[in-house]
Parts: C-alpha cells; sequence; structure tokens
C-alpha cells in the first residue's frame, strides 16, 4: 500500500506527509506536478506549501498542472484523496470540493496549534476517530477562512460532511470549518496539519487517528 | 485581427467579508479622513487581447475570467474593454 503525495512547484509540506504516512506505519512517495499518470499509488495527497507560489490566488495555477487530471480521475473512481492546507486550497480551485478558502478575518498569517473537533466520521479521514474526538493539530495559513454560499453550507450539512470544526474559530471560517469532504466522504480537504502532529517530538500525536484512518481506507482499496 | 488592451478589476462579491477593506475603514479616520465608507480591496489585471471584433474579445475574456482570473465562488470581474 502506498500513497502517492503530489509535489508542485513551490510545496513545501511533502517531506512532512511522508513522515507522517511512515508514522502512521504506511509507505509514501512523492509525485511530480507534471505527471500526467499517478503511478501505483493506492491514495493521494496534495500537501502544504505554496504550489505555484500562490500566484494570482491559491491553488489558481495547481489546478491546471497535468498531474491534476488524474487527481480528479482517481477521485471520480472513489480513490482516497486528501488535501491539507494549500492542498485543501488546490481541491477547491480544481472544483473537487466546493467552496473557497479566503483570507482569514483578522489578516494575520496563523501559525500554531488548535483544537478541532470531529464532526462525522464518514469521511476517508475521519473514519476511525470518535464523533465529538477533539484533537490538538497545528495550522499555517493565511488563507484558511472557509466560504462557501448558503446553499452549499446547506448542503454539507445536510449529507454530514463538515468531517471538522475549529473548537474556537482562529480565521472566521463559516460555521467553524475546519475541513470538509465529498459527497462520498473520499474526497477530503483540511487546513489543520494532521503530519505535524504525528510523533511526540512535535508535541502531539493526535493527527495519527486522522492517517491510520486514511491509510486503512488506502489499504483495503 | 485587432488588439483590444483589456482591464479587468477583480473584487470579492457582496457579501463576501473583505477583512482588508474593512482595516483600511477602520483606520481612516485617525489619519484624518472622515467620511469614507464601503472600502472594498480588489486587483486590478491589464493585458491586451487578440480578436477580430469587440464582440468575440469580450467573450474570450469573461471566459478567461471564469476559469482563471477569478475564484466565481468569491470574486466578480469588471471588464472594460478599452477600443
Amino acid at each position: 500500500m502506498k500513497v502517492g503525495v503530489v509535489v508542485f512547484p513551490g510545496s513545501n509540506c511533502e517531506f512532512d506527509v511522508v513522515e507522517g504516512v511512515r508514522a502512521g506505519g504506511g509507505d509514501a512517495e512523492l509525485l511530480w506536478h507534471g505527471d500526467r499518470a499517478l503511478a501505483d499509488v493506492d491514495a493521494v495527497v496534495l500537501p502544504g506549501g505554496f504550489a505555484h507560489g500562490d500566484y494570482l490566488r491559491p491553488g489558481a495555477f495547481a489546478r491546471f498542472s497535468p498531474v491534476m487530471d488524474a487527481v480528479a480521475e482517481f477521485a471520480r473512481n472513489g480513490g482516497p484523496v486528501v488535501g491539507i492546507c494549500n492542498g485543501f486550497q488546490v481541491l477547491t480551485e480544481a472544483g473537487l470540493l466546493p467552496g473557497a478558502l479566503q483570507k482569514n478575518a483578522g489578516l494575520k498569517f496563523l501559525c500554531r496549534a488548535v483544537d478541532v473537533r470531529v464532526d462525522s466520521t464518514k469521511s476517508v479521514l475521519t473514519s476511525g476517530a470518535a464523533p465529538g474526538q477533539v484533537l490538538r493539530l497545528p495550522i499555517n495559513h493565511f488563507e484558511g477562512n472557509y466560504t462557501c454560499d448558503q446553499h452549499t453550507l446547506d448542503e454539507l450539512r445536510a449529507d454530514d460532511r463538515i468531517v471538522l470544526r475549529y473548537v474556537d474559530n482562529p480565521n472566521g471560517a463559516t460555521d467553524d470549518i475546519a475541513g470538509i469532504c465529498s459527497p462520498q466522504g473520499n474526497v477530503v480537504g483540511l487546513m489543520p496539519h494532521p503530519e505535524r502532529a504525528s510523533d511526540p517530538l512535535l508535541g502531539s500525536t493526535d493527527g495519527l487517528v486522522l492517517l491510520r484512518s486514511f491509510l486503512s481506507v488506502a489499504a483495503r482499496r | 485581427m485587432a488588439s483590444f488592451p483589456v482591464l479587468v478589476e477583480v473584487t470579492l462579491r457582496p457579501g463576501i467579508a473583505d477583512p482588508q477593506g474593512a482595516t483600511i475603514e477602520r483606520a481612516l479616520p485617525a489619519l484624518g479622513f472622515d467620511g469614507v465608507e464601503g472600502v472594498r480591496v480588489g486587483k486590478a489585471i491589464r493585458f491586451t487581447v487578440e480578436a477580430p471584433d469587440l464582440e468575440s474579445a469580450r467573450s474570450r475574456v469573461d471566459d478567461l475570467c471564469q476559469k482563471f482570473l477569478t475564484n466565481p465562488v468569491i470574486e466578480d470581474a469588471k471588464v472594460t474593454i478599452e477600443r
């Protein structure tokens, strides 16, 4: 079982994700954004960073990277895909998840640990967590303020697709949303970094429950 | 074919919070600028587009705005073609 971690020019969390996946008991390899195929991977992670410099908007260029067609195809076929931070922004720009991430309400780049609550376990990232479980995870973003129209919000709520909510909203996100998933639950985007909370040395291992959920879904494919 | 100069003004859609605009607006009274309201921050993008006529220039630019220059979830584009 192998996780493919997509590297865009400007990604900077790809090795964190590889280490996090290993800490969770899986294996990972790096994929280049210019590849048109995903090689032989069972799951895909779009890592954090500043893909294509975040020029124009975060994710605006990454959406057109050649690998994204293969990622979309993989997702359509039920493949587990997680976008972390910048990866979440890329997934919304690519239309694989609804809504958008705009500038933090306080106009500050936020770099600290926050508490998030697992509000849905229907996603590949949260299936192994307990509903209501609170996790302490690092955030590291300027554009993490999740925004969507009322219709989308109603749909996300009705279909139990809001997987993580901030306990104390740091960035102005609509409905305290820290992470959402696709209707089938196989595509997940979240602003916090579970991979940076995957070893006692990092101050928290709360991200492991998420990484292990993801890995166990990938292993079953 | 003609070359049309284009100005695209990208702004946040009505109802979408604009923390930059709000911060600028809050700062103005302290700087002695009273009576300034409704500050919204956006970006301006200038380029030229090759097209046979004005109408097709506009349609190409609209498509470009929809697919790339704006995120229609949160942004609007005002297109001015100068000719």
